[in-house]
């Protein structure tokens, strides 16, 4: 587990990719994970044809939920609305890139959550024929 | 780092006799526990009871009227007389099983708050309490229309006592934590009890975290009721006791019904069994009530005065050597030095968030707790998002708080703290 602490997990936690609100964002969501106090939420802009153009996280907790939220948000810009809300966990290990916990795996997966949750509540809202695009 | 002391040695021996403790973690390592705060480990004596109890006697208490039947309520209601001495109860009938404390403060808040709460009336608790000795009186409040109220605490978690007379006018109850699970404070009991009765208030006092670690007397302290868990204290999971002055006891309706609680039922009516027995409701915890009465002959044998004073001594070294971390951001929170608290330091290191710091010494052996201690107004009050903390118990030594600073020294080079 000491291992996972790497430079770049270090350098996402303490620099944080995407971070911060859009303005004029169409898909939002937040979540938190009680155990831990760890918050984040996503913020998305979204193109006419279904594709996250623009992406923000926010929060605060661990290095493991933050850093991994840090990362997702990169895979995010310009994917269709439609495969976040199919992202599995396993882009969010492969993101990392090491082994965690079962105590930690709930750190880990709070961003894919959001993201995902944000992903279904804007498809949601749209036409019934838009909705499996 | 230093020699062992006499103090030291007796810890070291105790060590011993729990089997855990000589078990080593998957990596290797020599299990550090640092978290009997959440829950204490148990002794080869405790264990053995709950096996004794289950190969030699087993049977349902207060109706076999076979021989290991009255084995079994005999050894359940000596370990009943036994957390009544351990407490100095003025008798037997006054300790009611319960699962734990959480469980002891909700039959309170049901059984006695429902019947004399009123709107108008106060609730008055700290801004110290763990979730179990909060959320109880959110909802009694709620149903009644009663006022919840909160005695402050300063930036060091220590209760200010400026506005005590006029908080508690007009109070009903005062239920307050004797001492704090997050940062070990200890409540000035004595003069927040006698302020309470003045004003005409009872006082509940969850002991969780105080009767493991120190000689409580509730006639002494003149208490009302009083929450314990078994757990915390060697005990098993599943039992703990409430505490309750006899008068009051016996005035209160029933909380949980059903057998064992009865003296005679008919179809539309029942008489109830005289106290403790009218609140134990159902086919009671019978092995693990036994384990605690094996938990308090531990105690007893080691001596509360003992169990104190090393607590003391150990908590004084850890934060002694916690300064050494000082120049690497690492903030010690709680009341200062170790006469005013339990065993118990929360701390943070750096822009190292807990979680990440007890995922770092686990894999040296190390158990700490980490997040919001289930005290999440406190931690909301403090600005804290979550803290490191590392509580103490019979079992622990210099060796463990110097494998702790180790550790700490390890997580600050993994993150780079200056």
């Amino acid at each position: 587990m000491d291992d996972f602490y790497k430079e770049y997990i270090l350098d996402h936690y303490r620099q944080p990719r995407n971070f911060g609100s859009l303005e004029g964002a169409t898909a939002v969501a937040e979540d938190l994970n009680p155990l831990c106090g760890d918050r984040i939420r996503f913020e998305f802009k979204v193109d006419p044809n279904g594709v996250v153009e623009d992406v923000r996280f926010s929060g605060r907790g661990c290095a493991i939920s933050q850093a991994s939220a840090s990362m997702l948000s990169e895979t995010l810009r310009g994917m269709k609305l439609a495969d976040v809300a199919r992202l599995d966990k396993q882009t969010v290990l492969d993101n990392v890139g090491i082994g965690i916990s079962p105590a930690r795996l709930k750190c880990v997966m709070l961003g894919l959550k959001v993201a995902k949750s944000a992903a279904l509540g804007e498809i949601a809202g749209w036409p019934e024929e838009e909705q499996s695009t | 780092m230093t020699s062992l002391a006499p103090a030291d040695a007796k810890a070291s021996r105790v060590q011993l006799d729990f089997p855990i403790l000589r078990k080593p973690t998957s990596r290797g390592r020599r299990l550090v526990y640092l978290d009997s705060a959440a829950t204490s480990q148990k002794p080869q004596a405790v264990i053995d009871a709950l096996v004794r109890y289950y190969s030699e006697y087993n049977a349902n208490i207060h109706r076999g009227v076979y021989e290991i039947a009255e084995l079994a309520t005999e050894a359940f209601e000596e370990a009943r007389a036994k957390v009544a001495r351990f407490v100095n109860a003025a008798h037997p009938a006054e300790i009611v099983w319960t699962r734990n404390a959480t469980e002891a403060i909700n039959l309170v808040s049901h059984s006695w708050g429902l019947e004399h709460l009123h709107p108008g009336d106060a609730i008055v608790a700290t801004q110290l309490e763990h979730h179990s000795n909060l959320v109880p009186w959110q909802l009694l409040a709620k149903r009644t229309g009663a006022e919840l109220r909160f005695i402050p605490v300063d930036e060091r978690g220590v209760h200010v006592l400026d506005n005590l007379d006029r908080l508690l006018d007009g109070a009903k109850l005062l239920a307050l934590s004797h001492v704090s699970n997050t940062l070990g404070t200890i409540a000035p009991l004595e003069r927040l009890v006698d302020a309470a009765h003045r004003a005409g208030a009872l006082v509940l006092v969850d002991g969780a975290q105080s009767v493991p670690h120190f000689s409580v007397d509730v006639r002494a302290l003149d208490l009302d009721f009083m929450a314990v868990s078994g757990h915390k204290m060697l005990g098993p999971t599943g039992i703990g006791f409430l505490y309750g002055k006899r008068t009051l006891l016996e005035a209160m309706p029933p909380f949980l019904t059903g057998g064992d609680m009865i003296r005679s039922v008919a179809y539309t009516q029942t008489d109830f069994n005289q106290i403790p027995w009218k609140f134990e409701a159902g086919t009671s915890n019978v092995a693990d009530a036994i384990g605690l009465g094996a938990a308090i002959d531990y105690l007893n044998e080691l001596g509360m005065d003992w169990v104190r004073a090393h607590e003391v001594r150990l908590t004084a070294y850890a934060l002694e050597r916690l300064v050494e971390l000082a120049e690497r951001g690492l903030a010690v929170y709680g009341p200062p030095g170790a006469e005013p608290r339990a065993g118990v330091i929360s701390f943070n290191l750096g822009d190292i968030h807990a979680h990440d710091l007890a995922s770092i010494l686990d894999t040296d052996g190390i158990c700490i707790r980490a997040g919001h201690h289930c005290t999440m107004p406190l931690m909301e009050r403090m600005g804290w998002p979550a803290t490191a903390r590392a509580s103490f118990y019979i079992y622990n030594t210099e060796a463990d708080v110097d494998a702790l600073i180790e550790s700490l020294q390890k997580a600050a080079k993994i993150f780079k703290l200056a």
